[in-house]
């Protein structure tokens, strides 16, 4: 399957997960520039991590104003899988691709480190291959990534089933000392109502070789491909006006 | 405005300075000239005070691919690939405006680099403070730390690294050094090179304001209480900015339409276009007009001195613009043409086609005074260096106590708050994580890795400055040995007080001496690096500090060695000897306030050997964890082994070294004695004879000491047992270390 990953000036994720998409797994992947009018026939969109026009207005706040953003957003009505990783979470959450918004860290804090994640969801194109409660080890990079959304919104997303990973113990037990930013309900990713666009904060990307001492962040990816190889053909709908 | 004495003052230039200047000129200058004689004349820019000494050091070998004297160092690393790296300080503008000095001193290091060709891949940073309970300690750090953090993690650069000291003398004049590496193709590397007549001098990025006007002639002056007026001094860093700076000009040097590029850092326009003109032996002609301004009205005067950060300046091929043009606005940056190459020789800069100023290239850079600086030992020094270990027995904790108080000190303690606000695994290339021994990242596209260590040891420099920097050189090259990289080459960031005092250029010659002995007999040449002098406060000078920066490669990245125990049932192997030095040491410092006696002796073909083998020992993947033996000795190393191991302990029992008549003191200059070259190693069983011969073959002194298990930190010294600590206590210590002390700002 071919990787779309979008380049916005200021990302500094993209290498990464191109490494992982086409080093590591073998996949045909390229970069999408921020100015692009189209996807170039990419079965997958990933928007990664970094740091969109230096993120100096709000994180992801310019990025859902670049051309490549129409083609994301039809790609994604259509039932295209998005992921957006860290920064590429905070620009689908701008760009009201997916519900709720960002809050700095509790603690104001930038935090670089390893955490555990619970698997909430395995009916999304993203997790398909976890188990559901399955907690992974990933790291996490960011200075905004504290989940917010308000109670009846929070409401809703808790009810549609929308969270796909939270923050917990080694155990999978939910735990303020395992919420490293103090995100609402320990929210570390959400998908959207159909469950084809999926961000999260944590970085997959740097836990898929045994080199970097992780390697569950392979399952995100094992995931999209065997989505790709099983339902993905006949799970997308036609591009309107397509010839 | 005339030019009087008071004139030349407030340039940091001295009368005699002024007439050479009027003799190389054949006439009195102009402000705007003397402005810019003013920054190249600056000890930041010119070293006048240092250059004869760092003359003496070594910087060539097979190995390096460029030494000192372009924007950074490279050495070959295999596969065609060259490492290009190097320190600077950005002391000075820290301790006025913490964050955004240390900001910008990671950006400028990092365009350093990028203007070499090469793409950055690490960065480190070696950092000084007072007691971190002294007021504004904590502040400071935090600011610092910030900086670092704010910028580093904005461009998309993992900080893998580095060191945090504590110490009183460092808190009017705390010390931010910044580490870059970067890779480049080694055939591709990029020179800061203007030639060939006519070609055009394009100027990109940030617009050029009134921010920084005289920071190196800032940087070359000590502090007093007016220090916090020179606050404009300080520049605002913009990492965005930077970022498209750096893909942006990557990019153009795939094209072959680049003459040559600098960065416009310390001195801004002015160093960028006298240094490119001087290393191409031609001129370049300017009109500051044509500069891109943030501000209106700005002279020729200030748009020269202006030390606005994210500047560079390009020497294109005529013919080839509108390839360089394209390759900008893509980034919406715009490259605008503000000169030209000529073939004189000659910085001349005009506004608005009228000339205001044209000074010989050569002046400014080659021709720029030279000082031997008179020098002779400091009063302190011979007091300092007595050390009677039995009189000073009296207040004397024991060793768990000891042991306690060295792991819960902050120099000592882990820097987990630091380094997790620091992006240190972006780019998937970082396999050693930070606080588990030298930085490592792995070179993708290669079997191969770099190890990366920043060192150095203020209180050893100041008991004895040559013997001080050799420390620092050994302590370097042999973390990075531990990691299983064998040591390519060094950079060195040497901070010092006033050199117009003979003790502080005492102090410098002999730690240059030092390095260069020491970076001879390890084979680490010197490819570059940075002088930072006039580190002083009110006349108070810091611990001369020469802070060494040490790369090294391995082979196998898969075989790189962290200083963290593998499990339970492995044997421990003493690398190397203890001899009970206890003088300069941490246990002195902590356990009973004394900064005294000689720093421990370093036999350079011993340390030489140590390292070699500890490659070996990785490459053969006989060990499985490696540490080196330095501040606290030889019981913290062994905390530090069992930490992160999820509460794996380690009994061991060593020899009393008889260092001191009395027993007690014997077994604490045998725990917390600081001797060079050791290093602490763990093993399976079966390994054991291959680990002893090669040992032997080598002549390193190598002999099991005990074996990892239990749950506890023990060590018997001449068979009493002296440590006797649950890991998790002291682990709960050490990683206390530094917050307990920064409750208002812990996360």
């Amino acid at each position: 399957m071919r990787f779309g990953i979008v380049v916005f000036p200021g990302s500094n994720c993209e290498e990464d997960a191109l490494h992982a998409a086409r080093d590591l797994f073998g996949q045909d992947a390229d970069y999408l520039w921020h100015k692009d009018a189209d996807l170039k026939g990419a079965d997958v969109v990933v928007l990664p991590g970094g740091f969109a026009h230096g993120d100096y207005l709000r994180t992801g706040a310019m990025a859902p104003f670049s051309p490549v953003m129409g083609p994301v957003r039809e790609f994604a009505a259509r039932g295209g899988p998005v992921l957006g990783i860290c920064n590429g979470f905070q620009i689908l959450l701008e760009a009201g691709l997916l519900p709720g918004a960002m809050l700095r860290n509790r603690g104001l804090k930038y935090r670089c480190e390893h955490v555990h994640l619970r698997v909430e969801r395995t009916d999304t194109p993203f997790t398909r291959a976890a188990r559901q409660g399955q907690v992974l080890r990933i790291p996490i990079g960011h200075g905004e990534g504290n989940y917010f959304a308000p109670p009846d919104a929070l409401a809703a997303i808790e009810r549609n089933r929308q969270v796909v990973l939270r923050y917990t113990d080694a155990a999978g037990r939910l735990a303020d000392a395992a919420n490293p930013n103090g995100s609402v309900n320990a929210i570390a990713s959400v998908c959207s109502a159909s469950g084809n666009v999926v961000g999260m904060m944590p970085h997959p990307e740097r836990a898929c070789e045994p080199l970097l001492r992780g390697e569950d962040g392979r399952v995100i990816f094992e995931s999209i491909i065997d989505w790709f190889r099983s339902a993905g053909r006949r799970a997308l709908q036609p591009s309107v006006g397509a010839p | 405005m005339p030019i009087d004495p008071q004139v030349l003052e407030r340039h940091g230039l001295t009368s005699d300075e002024y007439v050479r200047l009027v003799a190389l000129l054949g006439r009195e200058p102009n402000m705007t000239e003397l402005g810019i004689f003013s920054v190249m004349w600056s000890e930041h820019c010119s070293y006048k005070s240092s250059r004869v000494h760092l003359r003496t050091l070594p910087t060539e070998g097979p190995q390096v691919l460029q030494g000192p004297g372009e924007n950074a160092g490279a050495v070959d690393v295999g596969g065609g690939l060259a490492a290009v790296f190097k320190i600077e300080s950005h002391n000075h503008p820290s301790f006025i405006e913490p964050y955004q000095g240390a900001a910008t001193g990671v950006g400028g290091i990092i365009r350093d680099i990028f203007t070499m060709g090469a793409r950055p891949i690490a960065l480190l940073n070696s950092l000084r403070f007072g007691d971190l309970d002294a007021p504004g300690t904590a502040r400071l750090l935090d600011g610092v730390v910030s900086g670092i953090a704010g910028y580093g993690n904005s461009i998309g650069i993992p900080t893998i690294g580095g060191e945090i000291a504590f110490e009183p003398v460092y808190a009017g004049n705390p010390l931010v050094n910044v580490f870059c590496l970067g890779i480049a193709p080694a055939a591709e590397i990029v020179k800061g090179i203007a030639s060939g007549a006519g070609n055009p001098v394009y100027y990109v990025g940030a617009k050029t304001g009134r921010d920084g006007i005289h920071g190196a002639t800032m940087a070359s002056a000590e502090f007093d209480d007016r220090s916090a007026e020179k606050r404009p001094a300080v520049q605002v860093g913009d990492p965005f900015m930077e970022k498209l700076l750096l893909e942006a000009c990557l990019e153009v040097m795939k094209t072959d339409a680049l003459v040559g590029i600098q960065d416009m850092g310390a001195a801004g326009l002015t160093c960028s276009t006298a240094e490119m003109g001087a290393r191409g032996g031609a001129g370049i002609e300017i009109d500051v007009a044509l500069v891109p301004q943030r501000e209106t009205g700005m002279t020729p005067y200030e748009i020269m001195l202006s030390e606005s950060q994210e500047r560079m300046l390009l020497v294109a091929r005529r013919g080839r613009e509108a390839e360089v043009e394209r390759v900008f606005e893509k980034w919406d940056l715009h490259a605008v043409r503000i000169g030209e190459v000529t073939a004189d020789g000659m910085l001349r800069v005009r506004a608005h086609g009228t000339v205001v100023a044209e000074i010989p290239n050569r002046a400014l850079t080659d021709e720029a005074p030279i000082y031997h600086r008179p020098a002779s030992p400091p009063e302190y020094l011979a007091a300092a260096q007595q050390l009677d270990l039995d009189a000073d027995a009296r207040r004397r904790p024991s060793p768990n106590d000891a042991l306690r108080s060295l792991l819960g000190s902050p120099t000592i303690g882990s820097k987990r708050w630091v380094y997790r606000q620091y992006d240190h695994m972006v780019r998937t290339n970082t396999i050693v994580l930070p606080g588990a021994g030298a930085g490592v990242v792995r070179l993708k596209g290669t079997d191969r890795a770099l190890a990366i260590s920043l060192d150095g040891n203020g209180r050893y420099c100041y008991l004895d400055p040559r013997q001080g920097a050799m420390l620092a050189v050994a302590e370097a090259a042999r973390n990075v040995a531990c990691a299983g990289a064998r040591p390519l080459a060094a950079t060195n960031c040497l901070n010092f007080g006033n050199p117009e005092r003979p003790a502080i250029m005492w102090q410098f010659a002999e730690a240059v001496q030092g390095i260069g002995a020491a970076c001879r007999a390890l084979d680490v040449p010197i490819t570059g690096g940075n002088v930072s002098l006039y580190n002083e406060t009110d006349g108070r000078a810091i611990y001369p500090t020469p802070v060494i920066g040490v790369v090294g490669l391995l082979e196998h990245a898969d075989r790189a060695l962290t200083r963290s125990f593998s499990g339970s049932g492995d044997l421990i192997v003493l690398l190397g000897e203890g001899r009970g030095e206890l003088g300069g040491s941490e246990y002195l410092k902590v356990t009973q306030g004394l900064v005294r006696g000689r720093p421990p002796a370093l036999d350079l073909a011993a340390e030489r050997a140590l390292q070699l083998l500890l490659v070996e020992l990785a490459e053969a993947r006989l060990i499985r964890s490696a540490h080196d033996c330095s501040d606290g000795g030889l019981a913290v190393a062994l905390a530090e082994c069992c930490f992160d191991t999820q509460g794996t302990g380690a009994e061991i029992a060593i020899d009393a070294p008889g260092a001191a008549r009395e027993a007690a003191l014997d077994t604490a200059a045998a725990l917390f004695g600081e001797s060079a070259s050791r290093a602490i190693v763990s093993t399976t069983g079966d390994a054991l004879a291959g680990i002893l011969a090669r040992a032997a073959s080598r002549g390193v002194p190598a002999r099991v000491i005990g074996q990892t298990g239990g749950s506890a930190i023990r060590i018997a010294v001449a068979g009493v047992t002296a440590i006797d600590l649950a890991v998790d206590d002291a682990e709960q210590i050490w990683i206390a270390a530094v917050t307990r002390h920064l409750t208002k700002h812990a996360a």
